[in-house]
């Protein structure tokens, strides 16, 4: 009896009696799911334009991040940094298609994905290797991000934002609407819907798979940069994000693996969900809930939804 | 009627056990083997199968044909239960069933091949004829382990039984090779031997000569044939080769749109003006 | 020329199916258990014992499981860490409860165990495939890690929140504990993975590995010949997981001694699917392969700068690892998906028609 209140009963109670602590975890999950939603924007534009589950999108954003930091510590200035950085995503994606991808095609999904896992532990070796293995704090201020803080008072209580969470909030819409825009009004847009939906007839209309392939994982190149700065400035840049990153992999069940919107949702879902089962409902089990409720939320989510929020449902043909 | 052949005792080819005694092989005065009534398969709101009936007698070969999209493999994935209609009744031998497994359909004795040939591509030809025997094999885990005694035993059984198949089809050859690198009609000819190593009642073909050459289509026509005629195994075949089914099918069911648009011999169907219309069209 | 299969008729089906039909393999085989059981026990190191073939065998062991589940059965999963770990905590526990009882017994049930947490979580997999699976595996994971730490029970309430292994004897003989020499630990570990590695080959040749496999190759196809998925891919959950379960529990009371939660995080899990990937898919053999490589290689790049004199970081030769196993990977996937197994078997396959390489089939 007392546990059935304190699941279904006390924490509402907590969430009505302290309305502007609920609102300010609500934030930070909001921020994190910003975050979840970005690195699972870079899986989808690859799965949907190769068909590759990129397992190496979060080490990209750690190495985004870390080839970053580490130019602008070598005394290249901070704009010339980001380019650089950029630079650096393009050669890799261009890279990946050549050594990889190129050689993968038509290889069954397991295979890719194993084959992305292999790039993960390439990309981590050589991000030690030349960057070092230690945490490092992002260039924030280089950068000409907001650094403060705003308190909103409200319900008797107040609500801190910072303004490094707001910025990423607003990066985050707008690259998503720059999205957007290039797949839906570009030529190069246009002939990654066409590769999308099915491969050989896009071949078969004179558009090279090669080239798209280097271009979607350029895109995601930055996207992961765009998410290391931002993660980066919460937190700092280290390797342990990597294992955090696979939570977006969560976020893609919820979200299905060919949408965009999907992912934002998804990303936000959880996000939120876990900090509010953290704060209200960890207790319960002795903290440290945030570790899997992601991947559990995903498993039950799969059990009646297999398909995701967005997805089609599935017919299967013999 | 069908290939039920006790496993112990078959030494040779399984010719003989199977016709003895059993004299209603002919279509005709034959009972029903499998009778679809008025079934119906939709995907949300995408009519397949419209309000469908026939039957299959046992002991004939029955094809079922019409042009691309008519619904005909639709129809076999709902009498193997891949598929569940949303209305109708399938009764195999005397039962109806509404909604059934695939696992179950197989263990009632239905067996098929598939329009794009599904082997299993990391095992070798006996291995796949082998997994037609999996609803045949009993030992348990205990015996697996220790791989001694009954299950060796049950393992050699079996073998015998499906190098039978193999010599029937005439791919001793290949027996060892992973099928997944065999051409292609070769590839076809296991998929058939991994359906006869179930020893079906009913034996479900989903375009059996499908992009074969001439050579092919008649070797696979001459295993249907004496598929049918020696074993006895009641035979549903989906073909485009009319050639093949004017001259394989004791009776034809003719599909368009999801609709029966004719039954009958292959006589009875050639003369029929719908199914003239239906494949060369008709001025609206 | 010495491997050649010429005049070795096989008279029955018996002989033809069996493990290995060619004489020379019962030869190698034969040569292989000398060395492992006789040879290094009275030949090698105590470092070569402890830290090269213990570890090389726990893990041969837990790829073996594995590879049961993804290499057959075709069901990715990154979770093999969690399993390993289910089983070293059931022995921990098995070992308190019950400290009479052999501690060799207890590692055997321990697997059991693991085995009935990976049918849970196997459950999933009747409805999802595929990648699906492979991100309800990651939740096993972090799950099971969470409940490794938050559940005090499970090791006893220790304030480290390690689990440490009591000394157990057998005829007089210290096997586990502080006391327990390298080499009585690794003979016993030997046995186990040899027996073990029977049982799974004598499974996978059978009717259960053979369905497994329909499972994996085209799971439509075996559904419509009567296999049953429930039962295919949930018994080859159990199987994988007993395997890795007993493989955590030799790792915590064979080889480590003691355990945190670390030791059975996701790296431990990836590690062991780089051993499968690298090894062979669906190959037994390439579970030893893929173990010893994944094992030994960081060993080697570390020893090679030493021996030419070179000063060079620990954390260096890590990293250098990392890059030339994910090369590696990338490699064997482009080139050969079946490993270094598959590599091995065209060596044979060469060796049987030298030197006449048209005469190959």
């Amino acid at each position: 009896m007392e546990l059935i209140h304190s699941i279904l009963v006390a924490p509402f109670i907590e969430m009505v009696a302290y309305p502007d602590f609920f609102l300010q975890v609500v934030w930070e999950g909001f921020v994190a799911g910003v975050l979840y939603s970005l690195i699972a924007l870079g899986f989808v534009l690859i799965y949907k334009a190769s068909g590759v589950f990129n397992f190496a999108q979060g080490i990209m954003v750690v190495f985004a991040a870390l080839a970053l930091v580490s130019l602008h510590a070598m005394g290249v200035p901070a704009w010339l940094a980001v380019l650089l950085s950029l630079g650096i995503m393009g050669l890799l994606a261009v890279g990946i298609e050549r050594l990889v991808l190129r050689k993968l095609v038509n290889q069954h999904d397991a295979i890719l994905l194993m084959a992305t896992i292999g790039l993960t532990l390439v990309l981590k070796g050589v991000g030690q290797l030349v960057f070092g293995g230690e945490p490092k704090p992002m260039i924030t201020e280089q950068l000409g991000l907001p650094t403060g803080s705003t308190d909103w008072e409200v319900f008797d209580g107040i609500v801190i934002f910072q303004h490094i969470d707001i910025a990423a909030a607003v990066i985050a819409v707008l690259m998503v609407m720059a999205l957007g825009v290039f797949f839906s009004k570009t030529r190069i847009g246009r002939a990654l819907r066409a590769v999308a939906d099915d491969h050989q007839a896009a071949l078969s209309v004179g558009i090279s798979l090669h080239q798209i392939w280097a271009i979607v994982w350029f895109a995601s190149g930055i996207v992961a940069l765009v998410t290391g700065i931002m993660w980066g400035a919460r937190s700092e840049v280290s390797f342990a994000l990597e294992i955090i990153a696979l939570k977006a992999l969560a976020v893609l069940i919820l979200g299905g693996f060919t949408s965009i919107p999907g992912a934002i949702v998804g990303g936000l879902m959880i996000g939120v969900g876990e900090k509010l089962f953290e704060v209200y409902w960890g207790a319960l089990f002795g903290s440290g809930v945030e570790a899997w409720f992601a991947y559990v939320l995903a498993l039950i989510f799969l059990l009646f939804r297999p398909q995701g929020l967005f997805g089609e449902r599935i017919i299967e043909r013999v | 009627m069908a290939l039920q052949a006790d496993v112990a005792e078959s030494d040779g080819l399984p010719v003989a056990h199977a016709q003895t005694g059993q004299s209603s092989v002919q279509p005709g005065g034959a009972e029903q083997l499998l009778k679809v009534e008025h079934v119906s398969l939709s995907f949300g709101g995408v009519k397949a199968v419209t309000d469908i009936s026939f039957d299959i007698l046992k002991g004939e070969v029955r094809a079922i044909i019409g042009p691309n999209g008519a619904g005909k493999t639709s129809m076999l994935n709902v009498i193997n239960g891949f598929y569940h209609p949303q209305e109708g009744v399938i009764s195999f031998k005397g039962k109806p069933r509404r909604r059934m497994k695939p696992h179950q359909a197989a263990a009632s004795g239905i067996a098929r091949t598939f329009q794009n040939v599904a082997l299993f591509k990391g095992m070798s030809t006996l291995d796949n004829i082998m997994s037609g025997r999996s609803l045949k094999m009993h030992r348990g885990f205990f015996w697996q382990v220790l791989h001694v005694g009954p299950a060796r035993a049950e393992e050699i059984q079996h073998r015998r039984r499906v190098e039978e198949i193999i010599d029937f089809l005439e791919i001793a050859h290949i027996r060892k090779q992973p099928v997944g690198k065999l051409p292609y009609g070769l590839q076809k000819r296991v998929e058939l031997g991994r359906a006869m190593a179930m020893e079906p009642e009913l034996l479900l073909l989903d375009e059996p000569m499908a992009g074969m050459n001439l050579e092919e289509k008649e070797d696979m026509s001459r295993f249907i044939i004496d598929l049918n005629t020696e074993f006895g195994t009641t035979i549903a075949l989906i073909e485009h080769d009319m050639g093949v089914v004017m001259d394989l099918a004791d009776r034809v069911v003719v599909l368009d749109y999801g609709k029966k648009i004719a039954d009958g011999t292959p006589g009875e169907v050639q003369a029929s003006q719908a199914v003239i219309d239906a494949y060369l069209g008709v001025a609206h | 020329m010495l491997y050649r299969e010429a005049g070795q008729f096989k008279t029955s089906y018996a002989a033809d199916q069996a493990l290995m039909p060619i004489t020379q393999d019962r030869v190698g085989l034969l040569v292989i258990l000398v060395v492992t059981f006789v040879v290094i026990p009275v030949f090698a190191t105590d470092f070569f014992i402890g830290s090269i073939m213990i570890p090389f065998l726990v893990f041969a062991l837990a790829a073996i499981g594995l590879n049961i589940l993804t290499g057959y059965a075709g069901q990715l999963s990154l979770g093999t860490g969690a399993f390993m770990g289910v089983g070293a905590y059931s022995c921990y526990k098995l070992a308190t409860i019950f400290p009479d009882i052999n501690i060799i017994v207890l590692i055997l049930v321990s697997g059991v165990f693991s085995a009935l947490v990976g049918v849970l979580f196997g459950l999933p997999s009747l409805r999802i495939k595929g990648l699906y699976l492979a991100i309800t595996t990651l939740a096993a994971q972090f799950f099971l890690e969470w409940c490794f730490i938050r559940i005090a029970w499970l090791y006893n309430y220790n304030d480290s929140g390690a689990i440490e292994v009591p000394q157990r004897k057998l005829f007089d003989i210290a096997i586990t504990g502080a006391s327990a020499t390298p080499t009585v630990r690794y003979l016993i570990i030997a046995g186990l993975v040899a027996v073990l590695t029977l049982v799974a080959a004598n499974v996978l040749r059978g009717r259960i590995g053979r369905s497994w496999m329909m499972i994996r190759d085209m799971d439509i196809a075996a559904e419509l010949m009567g296999i049953r998925p429930l039962y295919a891919k949930l018994s080859a959950f159990a199987f994988s997981s007993y395997y890795c379960g007993v493989a955590g529990a030799l790792m915590v009371f064979m080889w480590l001694g003691s355990a945190e939660v670390e030791a059975f995080d996701i790296n431990h899990s990836f590690l062991v699917l780089f051993m499968v990937i690298i090894g062979g898919m669906g190959s037994l053999v390439g579970c030893f392969m893929g173990a010893a490589f994944i094992w030994v290689l960081p060993i080697i790049i570390r020893a090679v700068p030493q021996m030419l004199g070179l000063d060079i970081l620990a954390a260096t030769t890590e990293h250098i690892a990392n890059i030339i196993i994910g090369v590696l990977i990338i490699f064997f996937l482009i080139v050969e998906p079946h490993g270094l197994a598959r590599l091995w078997q065209i060596g044979k396959e060469k060796l049987r028609t030298w030197p006449f390489p048209y005469a190959s089939t």
